[in-house]
């Protein structure tokens, strides 16, 4: 394999990653503060058809990525309230939501564009182009470290940028910030965090605030970033990826990143190996490769392979006592 | 200030799924509104469709088995305090059973359907109860690994149908059972059902409505999993083991996703499809929900959406601006509403009762009727 066969495979797993990367950091988010998230992936498919029917009717990829994220987090806000305030079952809430998100963007779509759901194709100026970084041209004749630069670091969308911004930004304010802090002890100790006089309530409701936006980013990225058009259930479980890499990365921001990383290569390799003799093994089967980020995530789980241990409080409503 | 204001038990049991599902189809007429249609047209035409003719109600028949199996399903395990989510990939792989039943269909009917019952019951059980081992054994969230499951067995079966099954020429499907080994359909007794594909597994769908009621209520191990549902330090207290437990209801969950495929691939499609699913087992949880994981309430909310879903393909027929994944839609509203919202209307129902009787004589918490409802609806579940 050449180095720019190697840079080309890297290329397409960054690509791949970045979905799963900010659908991750949004679950991050929710699962800190003690709210479980089943739904990224709805909230990433009704993101990624809003961004796309936004964009095709304004011709603005700026403005689809605003409906994206209004869509998004009024889907989260839909969580919140019943996770929060009515004290509801946060999974069964958020099945619910991919389910809405599924069923009401082949519907509009449908309604809409009268493409079976497929929205119109967008024309390069009316999505997010790759950004071409400085120096690009200088770097050209540099070997090996120019070409780097020129095939994988250069020449992405910006929200590929905005994503990878966004695991130190993440990582920051989890750990040094006091928003960050009490997002914590949300999800460890709710009842300590109350008792320090702080709303374990509005608390979460921010956390979900900044899911929706991630998982709005994360959706746009799919149909106005990386594609140019939505099509009917265009997520096809990278929602669930996420959340595997999540767990995978035992919530935390930078394991976040690897892992992501990780799963991106899987993918972008089975892509690659799809049709391909081995020697000795004959033809690998892309199902393997296509199943290992959920046979891993399972393995972690069940404290075959190391241990994820799940912020203590998630999954349960708060109850404030009075 | 602890205890919940009591509503009648009619009101807790029938009126408040009620209103949760009809809120699910309100907002479901919003949308037909949206687009541009009738929503009390579209009705019409649904229902029209689902129960107008024998061909109808047939297909109705059809799709409210498949999803009593997987309603019941998740019925059981909730039963038991576990949430199922894996229903989709039980069935799936399941779906392997017709490779069992293609070995004997040149013998009898029967035979394959016995042969395939077993296998596919056998196959789901296996495929939920890893699961269950896990949640049980290691504390890896059911949710979780059964979710995977489902990625695990979209996998596992696409490679089965693609390299191990295949029928030669045809890649991602097996071969079709032979005419012999075919189940009857409803229709060869009863023209009454046109060309729908009803067939002899709605009697096994009955059987096992029947079942899971005698097991869940009449049993020990019944009592066991209720127990274990609702209170699992009561059940570790009273020396009933939850591993053994949650792998049994899981497997039994498991064993009646499986039967999935022997209404639709064996009895229908006659053959192994990829994605021969198609959604029945995610349906399960609208309907185990709705039916408020009682085998009664499942056979209502099944045919619910038997008949949505074959209304909803008449709807988009007669509508074509109205695409059939309506359903879907009305599908994850009475998910929201009757799973993560049930008590939405409580607070409001229980100020109405009280307005209209006096608090009774012999009052279990003090309810001044006054300000009592608001925060007696807020605070309700505390304590």
């Amino acid at each position: 394999m050449s180095y720019t066969a190697i840079l080309f495979l890297l290329d397409s797993s960054v690509r791949l990653a970045v979905p799963l990367l900010l659908a991750g950091l949004a679950g991050l988010y929710s699962e800190r503060a003690g709210v479980v998230d089943i739904g990224l992936e709805g909230k990433m498919l009704g993101a990624a058809f809003a961004a796309a029917a936004a964009a095709a009717v304004t011709g603005s990829a700026w403005i689809g990525l605003l409906a994206a994220i209004g869509v998004s987090t009024a889907m989260s806000m839909i969580h919140a309230l019943a996770s929060i305030n009515m004290r509801g079952n946060q999974i069964i809430s958020g099945v619910a939501l991919n389910f809405l998100a599924l069923g009401t963007t082949i519907v509009l779509g449908d309604a809409w564009f009268k493409r079976g759901g497929i929205t119109p194709t967008l024309s390069l100026d009316q999505r997010f182009g790759p950004i071409e970084l400085p120096f690009v041209a200088e770097a050209a004749n540099v070997p090996i470290i120019g070409e780097l630069y020129v095939q994988l670091i250069s020449g992405h969308n910006i929200l590929v940028y905005v994503a990878f911004l966004a695991v130190p930004v993440t990582a920051w304010v989890l750990f040094k910030t006091r928003f960050g802090l009490r997002l914590r002890a949300c999800g460890e100790n709710p009842t300590a965090l109350d008792t320090a006089g702080i709303s374990v309530y509005f608390l979460r409701y921010k956390a979900l605030v900044v899911t929706g936006v991630l998982c709005g980013l994360a959706g746009a990225y799919l149909s106005i970033g990386q594609g140019a058009n939505f099509t009917d259930n265009m997520t096809a479980g990278r929602g669930f990826i996420a959340l595997a890499a999540l767990i995978f990365a035992k919530w935390r921001p930078w394991g976040l990143l690897n892992t992501c990383l990780l799963f991106g290569f899987l993918a972008s390799l089975q892509i690659r190996l799809q049709g391909l003799e081995l020697p000795g093994i004959g033809q690998v089967p892309v199902q393997a490769i296509q199943a290992l980020p959920y046979i891993l995530t399972v393995v972690l789980l069940a404290g075959l392979v190391g241990r994820a241990i799940p912020p203590k409080a998630i999954g349960q409503p708060y109850i404030k006592e009075r | 200030m602890s205890a919940r204001t009591e509503l009648p038990r009619w009101v807790t049991l029938a009126l408040m799924p009620a209103l949760n599902v009809a809120l699910a189809f309100v907002i479901g007429g919003l949308v037909v509104l949206a687009i541009g249609e009738s929503p009390l047209e579209a009705i019409q035409i649904l229902m029209f469709g689902a129960f107008g003719y024998g061909e109808g109600w047939g297909f109705t028949l059809h799709f409210a088995t498949n999803f009593v199996f997987t309603g019941l399903a998740v019925a059981l395990a909730y039963q038991a305090g576990l949430f199922n989510i894996g229903v989709e990939g039980q069935a799936y792989v399941a779906g392997l059973a017709l490779v069992a039943g293609l070995a004997v269909d040149q013998i009898h009917w029967s035979v394959v359907l016995i042969t395939t019952t077993l296998v596919a019951m056998a196959l789901g059980a296996i495929w939920a109860a890893i699961p269950g081992y896990l949640q049980a054994k290691r504390g890896s969230h059911i949710v979780i690994t059964t979710i995977m499951f489902n990625f695990i067995a979209a996998a596992f079966m696409s490679y089965m149908l693609t390299q191990v099954f295949s029928r030669p020429g045809a890649n991602s499907e097996t071969e079709t059972l032979d005419a012999i080994g075919r189940l009857p359909l409803l229709r060869e007794f009863m023209p009454f059902f046109g060309r729908s594909p009803v067939n002899i597994t709605i009697f096994l769908a009955i059987a096992a409505l029947i079942g899971v009621y005698y097991l869940i209520w009449h049993t020990k191990l019944g009592f066991k999993i209720r127990v274990l549902g609702q209170n699992p330090n009561a059940a570790r207290y009273a020396g009933i083991s939850a591993v053994s437990i949650i792998i049994i209801t899981m497997a039994l969950s498991g064993a009646l996703a499986g039967m999935v495929a022997v209404n639709e691939a064996v009895g229908v499609q006659k053959r192994l499809i990829i994605g021969y699913v198609g959604g029945y087992g995610f349906v399960g949880i609208a309907v185990a929900f709705m039916g408020r994981s009682h085998p009664v309430g499942v056979l209502l909310a099944a045919l619910l959406f038997g008949a949505l879903f074959q209304g909803g393909q008449e709807l988009n027929f007669e509508m074509p601006s109205v695409s059939s994944d309506l359903v879907v839609i009305i599908q994850a509203l009475v998910i929201l509403f009757t799973g993560a919202m049930s008590e939405m209307f409580r607070p409001a129902l229980e100020r109405l009762f009280i307005r209209a009787k006096p608090p009774p004589e012999k009052a279990v918490a003090p309810a001044p009727p006054a300000n009592q409802p608001k925060s007696s609806g807020e605070q309700g579940s505390g304590q």
